[in-house]
């Protein structure tokens, strides 16, 4: 696809996701949105070492809990504001993230290794969320008091009591703009001299080695900003529900659904995790619309639906839906522009 | 004892010892999961992340067999190792197989949406329910001084150990063996000298779907059944793999030992919550430290 394709492809997915709920204009639609640029932003983090460097991470749950406890308990325990919370929340997953990285990239581990290490870092901030009764308040979880003056709505960053736009719309818009400015970050990183390092990394790391980069150096860059992008999903779950428990901040199932969107969408694109979410949800909604009723609401369809999904993108289209819309786009151009 | 500011109750020597031994017998059953765990990766190289999925449906199987006709979780092995192994070949031949086109990393990633379309189908068909089986002798066993040991314990110690010689029997004495391990030792070569690869790499995916019901026959008259009960016992299984080194069968009985017995003893001085941790930590240093466990040969 030229340029100019890809940018009038681009405007009219943002100019849809910046209008459509004023649209629809229903707390159901709504709230599906939120939840699937939730995990577009998600699926980015993963996709900036998965797609792009070829560094499959297992637990990024890891980064997301640490970044949702983080903006949690500084709230909670010490009364800080969620807008300079969210800074440390920041700055804190990309501490661990980077001694993750540190850790693994120093040593070596490739592979299913380093798939194998970002799990164990999860498990065990996992045990320790549910038995550090002291800082994390353990099982439990941490729940954050709610603000019921409506003039303290932007201040404590939640929008429950808002005027009528912002409790309808804040946290979508609130979504919308963390989508945005990663997927600038990440539109920039690919066109950088740094992103083409690091898609070199994933080629051959070995090859890239020989050729003077510093390899080392290059994924510890990437699993930063990887951390710094999760985060921001962390600190956006807390502001929206007020709550943060071990399960929900360290279990697997969000390590999963960082890695659906990009691998289902199309790995090392900019697009893919956006277009994956988009797909999975809207797959997601349109079965519990249709044969729900029939399934008696039982759960686990959804993950049925999403792990064939991802067998049978990983088997038939292994650049994902990018791939395919690239495919279907060069056969309706005629050819032309490849 | 005084660490870090911390302070460690301090036990007599009995105490000590009878967490010992549970976590013998408790390390046993992680053995069992992780020998099937590690023969997949000596030959396919690739962590199979649908092990705890399979653990749990071939649990369900041997529940089954025994709700509906009765049948003793022990005598359900005839029925459940057969199947498993049809089931694993199956799985790897068709699914695995054809899905990863030969990649290392797309493998991983297609057991994992393996394990979450098992794990979910037995949500959706099971529901979360515990269901246990409650065999006539489950509580009867041997005094040992420092702990009793009952009758399922001491089966799933001594299953360990004719499963893990089972195995390495059949590996070093049949032809189909051999060719495993030329396999695991040479794709290309292999291939080469007419042994067919793919055949191979599903009759390893079997056998080790095969061992996984095993251990669930062993495992069903001690632990209930439901959905997540793999995903307990496989991020052990991981640790117990990566501890003997990958590939090695010593290496899994080994490691299953030690892990036991390390959360044994975890969990005996710093509480049941955070003595799982030191699973979590061994984990990480073995993978940082010594990539190749304690017998495996340095990888490929």
């Amino acid at each position: 696809m030229s340029e100019r394709a890809r940018l009038s492809g681009w405007t009219i997915i943002l100019l849809t996701l910046a209008l459509l709920p004023l649209y629809l204009h229903s707390a159901r639609w709504i709230d599906f949105l939120e939840m699937t640029l939730f995990v577009a932003v998600l699926g980015q983090g993963w996709n900036i070492l998965g797609g792009y460097g070829g560094q499959y991470s297992f637990g990024n749950a890891l980064l997301f809990g640490t970044g949702a406890y983080i903006q949690a308990l500084l709230q909670f325990k010490f009364g800080i504001s969620p807008w300079i919370a969210m800074w440390f929340a920041i700055a804190g997953v990309v501490a661990v993230g980077a001694m993750v990285g540190f850790l693994s990239f120093r040593y070596g581990l490739r592979g299913s290794y380093f798939a194998l290490i970002t799990l164990a870092f999860a498990e065990a901030f996992l045990v320790l969320s549910r038995s550090l009764k002291s800082i994390t308040e353990g099982g439990s979880g941490v729940q954050l008091a709610l603000n019921q003056d409506p003039a303290q709505a932007i201040a404590t960053f939640q929008f429950n009591f808002a005027g009528p736009f912002l409790k309808e719309y804040g946290f979508y818009y609130t979504i919308f703009t963390i989508l945005l400015v990663t997927y600038a970050i990440t539109w920039w990183m690919e066109r950088s001299r740094f992103g083409a390092q690091l898609v070199a990394v994933r080629e051959n790391e070995d090859a890239a080695l020989a050729l003077g980069i510093n390899t080392f150096k290059v994924k510890l860059g990437a699993i930063c900003l990887s951390s710094a992008i999760t985060a921001s999903c962390g600190v956006y779950y807390v502001q929206k529900f007020l709550f943060i428990e071990p399960g929900i901040a360290f279990g697997p199932s969000k390590s999963v659904e960082a890695l659906f969107a990009p691998i289902i969408g199309g790995l090392g694109t900019v697009v893919g995790p956006l277009l994956g979410s988009v797909f999975i949800h809207g797959v997601g909604e349109a079965t519990k619309m249709t044969i729900g009723q029939a399934l008696g609401g039982r759960p686990g369809v959804d993950l049925i639906l999403f792990g064939t999904i991802l067998i049978l993108v990983l088997a038939f289209l292994p650049r994902g839906l990018v791939g395919l819309v690239e495919a279907v786009w060069k056969r309706l151009s005629g050819g032309r522009d490849a | 004892m005084e660490l870090l500011g911390f302070s460690l109750p301090s036990y007599g020597w009995s105490t000590i010892f009878g967490s010992t031994i549970s976590g013998v017998f408790l390390g046993s059953i992680y053995a069992l999961v992780a020998v099937g765990l590690t023969l997949i990766y000596g030959v396919l190289h690739i962590i199979n992340f649908a092990h705890g999925a399979l653990l749990m449906l071939a649990m369900y199987a041997v529940y089954f067999l025994w709700n509906i006709l009765g049948i003793d979780p022990y005598l359900a092995m005839l029925i459940v190792v057969p199947g498993g192994f049809a089931f694993g070949y199956g799985l790897q031949r068709f699914i695995i197989g054809k899905a990863s086109h030969g990649k290392d990393e797309i493998t991983l990633l297609v057991t994992l949406g393996v394990a979450i379309v098992i794990e979910n189908m037995a949500l959706f068909f099971f529901s979360a329910t515990e269901r246990s089986v409650r065999v006539p002798y489950d509580l009867d066993g041997i005094d040992l001084g420092v702990t009793y040991a009952v009758y399922p314990e001491l089966a799933a110690l001594v299953g360990s150990f004719l499963i893990t010689l089972a195995l390495w029997a059949f590996m070093t004495r049949t032809d189909t063996g051999k060719a495993i391990r030329a396999v695991s030792k040479e794709r290309q070569g292999a291939q080469l000298v007419g042994i067919n690869v793919d055949h191979i790499f599903a009759v390893t995916f079997g056998i080790g779907v095969a061992c996984v019901a095993a251990a669930a026959s062993l495992l069903v008259p001690t632990y209930a059944v439901h959905p997540q009960i793999g995903s307990l016992f496989v991020l052990i299984a991981f640790t117990v793999v990566v501890l003997g080194g990958m590939g090695s069968f010593v290496g899994a009985l080994v490691g299953g030992f030690l892990i036991g017995v390390t959360e044994q003893l975890g969990r005996l001085y710093l509480g049941e919550s955070l003595g799982v941790i030191t699973i979590s930590v061994i984990f990480i240093f073995v993978l940082l430290f010594r990539p190749t466990g304690l017998f495996g040969v340095k990888a490929g």
